[in-house]
């Protein structure tokens, strides 16, 4: 099973955490002028990049609090986690493909 | 005769005798009814001033406790997030120690809350406790990773709870679970334990 290195308490099973989505997704700065289409584009619609991902994960069983990590979508490797509100970390992206 | 219902029944209280037939490879006890006291408070002068009120400084680091004995006698003070701290104290000291808490929170921004009733506690300890808890426990529990005082809140055979170490080389931990998990994971602990009593008797 993989570690997942919460922020606060340290690596802890996967089986502890939960997964939020895409990271950095900003509310509407002014919610009432988008449109139905804008609205979904909004909801609905995120990143799905082949490589490092900034991504929300909640460590529920442990400290229960929210934190941004940057998982590669091929290798299911964490490459770097941080707390909400600092800015994401440089990671280095690895070329290595995985068949 | 008039029926008494006012007798309080902690979530073990069927499972005494059970408990005890697991020693000595694993000796578990429930310590029921303890006072517990749900703090979040982020201001660091706030939680000072709590600490002092106590006579126990609040942890400061994540994943660990402190404890410690003041005007309300043995309390215990568990890091459970950030800016949210568990206060356990001997039963019945809730209203002294809520009043003592709040007013050394104000006039910072913050909660108490009491949440007793929310969880039970038992007492590990014996030459197995480590063992058995290994076997549901993916936190190294080896004196050299989790030395006393550690203070985790993790999953127990996949049940919550909040895992404290209290000496590290005998191995005495508590388990605080929440009481609606609490038989089910006595029932756990006590087939966990089946191979190690056969190995002792």
């Amino acid at each position: 099973m993989q570690l997942i290195p919460c922020p606060w308490c340290g690596p802890r099973e996967e089986a502890e955490f939960h997964y939020g989505g895409q990271a950095h997704v900003a509310y509407p700065e002014d919610p009432r002028a988008l449109t139905d289409q804008e609205w979904a584009r909004f909801v609905f619609f995120r990143d799905n990049p082949c490589g490092p991902f900034a991504e929300r994960w909640s460590h529920s069983a442990g400290c229960r609090r929210w934190f941004n990590a940057v998982r590669d979508t091929r290798t299911y490797e964490l490459l770097s986690v941080y707390r909400v509100g600092e800015p994401m970390p440089e990671v280095s992206e690895r070329d290595e493909v995985v068949s | 005769m008039r029926a008494d219902t006012s007798v309080r029944t902690s979530p073990l209280a069927a499972w005494t005798d059970r408990l005890a037939d697991l020693a000595p490879a694993l000796t578990a006890a429930e310590r029921p009814f303890l006072t517990q006291l749900t703090v979040r408070a982020s201001d660091p002068v706030a939680v000072a001033r709590m600490g002092e009120a106590l006579g126990v400084a609040f942890p400061a680091d994540p994943c660990t406790a402190t404890r410690g004995g003041g005007p309300f006698g043995a309390v215990e003070v568990l890091w459970l997030g950030p800016d949210e701290y568990l206060v356990v104290a001997e039963p019945d000291r809730r209203v002294p120690v809520e009043d003592a808490l709040r007013a050394a929170l104000r006039p910072a921004r913050g909660a108490v809350v009491d949440t007793s009733a929310q969880r039970t506690t038992i007492a590990l300890s014996g030459p197995h406790a480590r063992d058995v808890l290994a076997h549901g426990c993916a936190i190294d529990l080896h004196p050299s990773a989790a030395p006393a005082g550690t203070c985790v809140q993790t999953l127990v055979a996949r049940a919550g709870a909040v895992l404290r170490v209290d000496d590290a080389e005998s191995g005495a931990f508590t388990l605080l679970v929440r009481s609606s998990f609490a038989e089910y994971l006595a029932a756990w602990l006590s087939d966990a334990c089946v191979e190690y009593r056969a190995a002792l008797s």
